[in-house]
């Protein structure tokens, strides 16, 4: 292996950088729906050769996609060894999350990248399509209790050989999705996306020579091992552990513990996973890819410098207990991952804050919420309006929590309001911050929102939830407090009720007139709320994100002194 | 005081563009009968800039009574937004949605980390809730309750808030409740700067629109006092002409709109700096260009294909801070000469974010600074002339200081000594300039060998060449005077009007006379303000387009349509031409139609321009000159790994015609252009100096 001078390959780390992101724009700006083309719920990257290794990875898509990447395009290179017949302009497509992560709406996309007849990496794209079959149309069935239930599902196969697209494949893959001109499009763009990958990668390796770019690449890999291991070394050796809980799986009401020990020694870390519930009969289990790049996000939301390379990765051994439902085996339900690897970065946050309380922030909100109002109009037209929605974000070493963000797996924005109410028979009665809703600290969590919709249709709506956070809040860090708890209400004639599954529900009937609240969490304290500066919390009660009451509960009452 | 209008002696006057930077105030004053121009650089004072304004056109105007039109780009708007510097201002919106402004559009700074907080520029105690609702259909289904409006503006007034933002759900549907509201609040309201959401952008979108409104609010008083200031001092001296104001989409509007609408104004300067540089390439020959403006902290990239820019609808000032009104669309990164290069622990040199900006600057300039800059590593390889510091506060750059402050920040730490290091900060500064250069042309389909590069500002034509060679450039054009660019687009610049309305319906059974009606009335508004203008126009064009997408999409595209408007009466476009218009567009974003698609028409955008009549470029030409009475001398600069001997010359002092062979430096005020050795400038016949790759 050739070595590289320092300048070279910072030039070419940005080079490199460049083209995964250049990929990642060509397929928002082409996507046809819009969760890839809004929500960027998609990614691209270049991936090591042999051991699929993720070498480059785009800024702009989901950050769960950084660290499962690499799985599916081992997992697309074990079926080559199986197969043997590897060939230059060859595409492999699948979708099933056991063996690439996430769920099973992520369409992922694997090409060989050859080089003067050599295999030189690969490129792969990852996206979210609208629809692949299954019981629920868009795929978030609350009640699937196998992978069967939730999608169409499908191993990784060559979609091209040699360059030549195989229209059995995507004569298949249409004929099994509610939306087929929509799945059209989302592959026409990641082909799209692969397409100008391989011609970036063509005019890099002419301008540079592949001795040269392989040997940035192992530079940059090894510089972001080096990068990992000096962070490490800067904190205390010791372990630590944090538990928590999921509400249920929504099968049935028994919480669920995510546990973790944390364990830094030297320049290496372990995050055992030992003690987290074994695999649960309804969506909320995820497969061990997952699992593994979630501890990636965790950490990158720790050491938000690192590099989006595997060599981050190389000092730190996640282990993760089989049988649990972090490493659910097929065809286990995961249509519901999101909620649990938001638990599992909770609990790397919270062991964290243990060890170096001043390089993480409190938990955030840690539920995506998602809501679906759907019915039929006069005309006899079905409509589904399905979002999902914002909270509170910790309270860090520096500031108080944002209010209302978006889940730290995620870049999504929300859809506007009027944009809602245009498309579909609701009105937003409320679309506020909740009040009162702030892990308390000496940085307060951030606001959590409230949101209340009424239907507007004659033919009245139903409505379906699939949320956390019900029956455990977000938690406070270096001694701050837990944000508020998740609590959503829905109206039958003139009075509101709460699921009984208090965070799940599906099937309720809703009349005209009547409307569903959802309140969702802040975010956790940093810090003990009693050190908080008394004219912070005289200001919070003074603009109405705090009452006079729970501000004398939770900071005691040196705030009223300030007003005088 | 009587103005003299357009018609009297128009000839006999002279049109100044004034620029107000954050360092220097430009200034360029054309005299067209005279055919001559000038140039003007001061310190811009603060907090107030009308003094740096006014001492500006001094230096090169006497009789302010002899100037025609004073046209001015300022960063008023921009600084006020960007260092939480506008007024006191309060919000009255619709129950249940006092929290918009603060809630965004639920996204964060940045995407890993999850630290930072926001706070938008109305606290929530001054976000007041009156009883009213709009539905999407504009069915009003609560009438707005006046007694509380007038209430809840009393409370603003009394709180001391100076402006109010009236922000409805779905006003853009139906304005009645706001407009109802606005005329209660204006009854009571103290000043004019009363802004309704429907009045500034009634477009659908609650947070941008809010936004959007709320910002007009923030800074109207500001805004207008300081241009009130200026228009009075420029009367006070005699001016009798007409003040305009340059808007972010890189046309001109008179003061008084700009008072309304100071929004409008946030990227006013960077926009005129795209459209001079426009017309000088144009007028030189090169319609596609991609211009750099190097600035002491940033990099600011904009691309024009065949004479247009490129408009984008809205852009972020800040977190949470969004505008949404048409604009240039000008790419930033964060590598200006005032950036820091720095080693990280794995040992990868950075350019940036961190910036010295022009205070304390570069280590070279002995302010305080110790970790070396862009602009120290050209000083260190010898492309910055010591002795003539641009600027003017300094006698001599520290060299010394400089090369110290490289050999122990990236030297030591790479094993490079001081000129290998030297040469890696430019090379990596360089290669981030370039993925910018990038990011607007080959990332949009542009192929950059049809493009020019033009830098402008202070330092951009020192990098010109490593822009050529790693994007892949045909060519570099530095305008003759790049410092003073944005001054010289405020006079060059048309009046243009931009209009939105949200139409919200389907092709299908769409009333296109409703939609002629909205497009008449955007028309009369914007031929109103042409005719009250006393600038004389070549000619008045009005645009159409419509956002138009599937049903179901979320993403639209913008579809022009062929209007037809004779003596400013608009024909409308059928169904039958607009679903064409969008079947074209669509299958030419997308590659193919959506069989059994609904078009859906969402936005209609008018746009109304008075084209300014351009002046003559080559009134800016050298006259004489030899090269030999321009050469200088020469200076020992380094390139790649060896010094070379170089000639140094006087930039302005070129005659047209003029060849000049790399390695070679052209000095001038306030800009260092340099040929590397590979490369040889021309001059052509307007003074730009063109400079491209040795033949053979």
């Amino acid at each position: 292996m050739s070595e590289i001078d320092p300048i070279t390959l910072a030039v070419l780390a940005g080079r490199m950088e460049q083209i995964a992101d250049e990929m990642d724009a060509t397929l928002f700006r082409s996507a046809f729906n819009p969760i890839i083309a809004e929500a960027h719920d998609a990614s691209h990257g270049l991936y090591h050769a042999t051991s699929g290794d993720t070498l480059v990875q785009g800024k702009s898509g989901l950050p769960i996609f950084v660290g499962v990447m690499s799985f599916a395009v081992k997992a697309v290179i074990d079926k080559a060894a199986v197969d043997g017949d590897l060939a230059d302009g060859d595409i492999y497509i699948f979708n099933d999350a056991h063996l690439g992560g996430t769920h099973l709406s992520d369409m992922r996309l694997v090409r060989p990248y050859f080089h003067e007849g050599q295999l030189f990496c690969y490129l792969a794209s990852v996206g979210h399509w609208h629809d692949v079959g299954g019981a629920v149309p868009g795929n978030y069935n609350p009640a699937a209790t196998d992978a069967f239930q939730e999608a169409f599902v499908l191993p990784p196969v060559k979609l091209a050989r040699k360059g030549a697209i195989n229209s059995d494949i995507v004569d298949i893959l249409m004929r099994n999705t509610r939306l087929p001109q929509s799945a059209q499009g989302d592959l026409n763009g990641q082909l799209g996306a692969l397409d100008l990958g391989v011609r970036r990668m063509d005019a890099l390796l002419a301008e540079y020579g592949a001795d040269t770019v392989r040997a940035a690449l192992d530079a940059l890999s090894n510089r972001a091992e080096a990068l990992m291991e000096a962070e490490l070394d800067g904190l205390p050796d010791g372990r630590w552990e944090a538990e928590d809980y999921l509400d249920n799986d929504g099968i049935e009401d028994v919480a669920l513990p995510i546990k973790v020990a944390l364990e830094i020694k030297g320049n290496r870390m372990v995050l055992d996973f030992d003690g987290t519930a074994p695999r649960c009969a309804g969506p909320v289990n995820i497969a061990l890819p997952t699992a593994v790049a979630t501890a990636y996000v965790a950490i990158k939301h720790v050491f938000p410098a690192l590099p989006a390379n595997a060599g981050v990765m190389r000092p730190i051994d996640v282990r993760i207990p089989e049988g649990s439902l972090l490493a659910a085996e097929f065809p286990a339900p995961v249509g519901g991952y999101t909620e649990t690897i938001m638990r599992m970065i909770d609990v790397i946050f919270s062991a964290m804050a243990k060890a170096a309380p001043d390089r993480v922030v409190a938990n955030a909100y840690g539920t995506i919420n998602a809501l679906s109002i759907a019915g039929k109009r006069a005309d006899g037209k079905p409509w589904v309006m399905f979002s999902f929605y914002g909270g509170g974000h910790g309270g860090s070493p520096e500031s108080d929590g944002l209010n209302h963000g978006n889940a730290p797996i995620s870049t999504a924005t929300i859809p506007p309001m009027e944009i809602l109410e245009a498309a579909y028979p609701v009105m937003f009665r409320e679309w506020a911050l909740r009040p009162d809703s702030a892990g308390a600290g000496i940085h307060r969590g951030g606001l959590g929102a409230r949101y209340e919709i009424e239907v507007l249709e004659e033919n009245g709506a139903e409505a379906f939830l699939f949320g956390e956070r019900g029956r455990f809040a977000p938690q406070g860090v270096a001694g701050g407090e837990p944000g508020a708890m998740n609590v959503f209400h829905f109206q039958q004639g003139d009075h509101w009720e709460t699921p009984p599954l208090a965070s799940k529900i599906r099937g309720i009937t809703l009349k005209q007139g009547e409307a569903v609240r959802l309140e969702t969490p802040g975010g956790g304290g940093y810090g003990p709320s009693a050190e908080r500066d008394p004219a912070a919390v005289a200001r919070d009660v003074a603009q109405g994100f705090l009452s006079a009451s729970e501000a004398d509960r939770l900071y005691g009452a040196a705030w009223q002194e300030t007003t005088r | 005081m009587s103005r003299k209008t357009h018609d009297t002696d128009q000839a006999a006057r002279r049109m100044v563009g004034v620029d107000v930077g954050g360092t220097f105030t430009d200034v360029f004053v054309l005299d067209e009968a005279a055919g001559k121009a000038s140039v003007a650089k001061v310190p811009t004072t603060r907090p107030d800039q009308s003094g740096g304004f006014l001492a500006g056109i001094g230096r090169e105007v006497d009789d302010k009574s002899t100037l025609s039109v004073v046209v001015h780009g300022t960063t008023a708007g921009t600084n006020a937004l960007l260092e939480r510097k506008g007024a006191k201002i309060g919000v009255i919106t619709t129950q249940g949605l006092r929290d918009v402004l603060e809630m965004r559009r639920r996204d964060r700074p940045r995407t890993w980390g999850l630290r930072g907080d926001f706070e938008p520029v109305v606290p929530r105690a001054l976000r007041l809730e009156v009883p009213e609702r709009t539905l999407a259909d504009g069915t009003i289904r609560t009438p707005v309750d006046l007694d509380a409006v007038r209430a809840a503006g009393q409370m603003l007034i009394d709180e001391g808030c100076l402006a109010v933002a009236v922000l409805f759900a779905n006003a853009y549907a139906n304005p009645e409740n706001e407009a109802r509201a606005v005329e209660a609040l204006r009854a009571l309201w103290p000043n004019a700067h009363v802004s309704a959401s429907s009045e500034i952008l009634p477009e659908i979108r609650e947070f941008e629109r809010f936004s959007t409104t709320a910002l007009n609010a923030y800074l109207q008083p500001e805004v207008s006092g300081y241009l009130t200031r200026l228009d009075d001092a420029l009367r006070d001296a005699g001016f009798a002409g007409e003040f305009m104001i340059v808007q972010s989409n890189g046309g001109v509007m008179p003061v008084a709109e700009a008072s309304r609408l100071p929004v409008r104004t946030a990227l006013s300067g960077p926009a005129a700096g795209v459209i001079a540089a426009a017309y000088i390439a144009e007028t030189a020959g090169f319609p596609d260009v991609i211009t750099g403006d190097m600035g002491g902290t940033s990099f600011d990239v904009s691309l024009v294909a065949e004479g247009q820019q490129m408009l984008s609808p809205q852009t972020s000032i800040d977190f949470g801070m969004v505008v949404r009104s048409p604009m240039i669309e000008i790419t930033t990164i964060g590598a200006g000469g005032g950036s820091i290069a720095w080693v990280d622990k794995g040992g990868l040199l950075n350019i940036g974010p961190e910036s010295a900006g022009s205070t304390p600057g570069p280590v070279a300039y002995g302010q305080g600074n110790t970790r070396p800059t862009v602009t120290d590593a050209n000083v260190v390889l010898g492309r910055i002339d010591p002795d003539n510091p641009i600027g003017g506060k300094l006698d001599r750059l520290d060299v010394d200081a400089a090369a110290r402050a490289i050999d122990t920040h990236v030297g030591a730490p790479l094993g490079l000594d001081t000129l290998q290091a030297a040469e890696a900060i430019l090379r990596v500064a360089n290669a981030r300039m370039a993925g910018a250069i990038r990011l607007v042309s080959i990332e949009r389909g542009f192929d950059p060998k049809r493009f020019a590069f033009m830098p402008f500002g202070g330092g951009g034509a020192l990098h010109s060449g490593a822009m050529m060679a790693d994007v892949g450039l045909s060519r570099t054009l530095v305008p003759r005077y790049p410092g003073v660019t944005s001054a010289l687009g405020c006079v060059i610049a048309d009046m243009r009007q931009d209009f939105v309305q949200t139409v919200n319906a389907m092709l299908d059974g769409m009333d296109t006379g409703a939609l002629g009606s909205v497009m008449q009335d955007h028309v009369d508004k914007g031929l109103a303000l042409l005719d009250a203008a006393e600038t004389r126009f070549e000619a008045r064009e009005t645009e159409f387009a419509l956002d138009m997408a599937y049903l179901g999409q979320t993403h639209t595209v913008s579809v022009p349509l062929a209007v037809t408007v004779t003596d400013g009466v608009v024909t409308p476009p059928t169904r039958e031409q607009i679903a064409d218009a969008f079947d074209a567009t669509y299958r030419e974003s997308y590659g193919r139609l959506l069989q059994n698609g609904v078009r859906r028409v969402m936005n209609l955008r008018s746009a109304v321009t008075g084209k300014r009549p351009k002046f003559d470029l080559t009134t800016l030409a050298p006259e004489g000159g030899s090269v030999e009475a321009a050469r200088k001398g020469t200076r020992r600069v380094h390139f790649g790994d060896a010094w070379h001997e170089t000639a140094i010359y006087d930039r302005l002092a070129l005659p047209i015609g003029a060849t000049i062979d790399g390695p070679a430096i052209l000095e001038q005020p306030d800009t260092t252009v340099l040929i590397e050795p590979e490369l040889h400038g021309t001059v052509d016949r307007f003074g730009n100096t063109i400079i491209t790759a040795k033949e053979g």
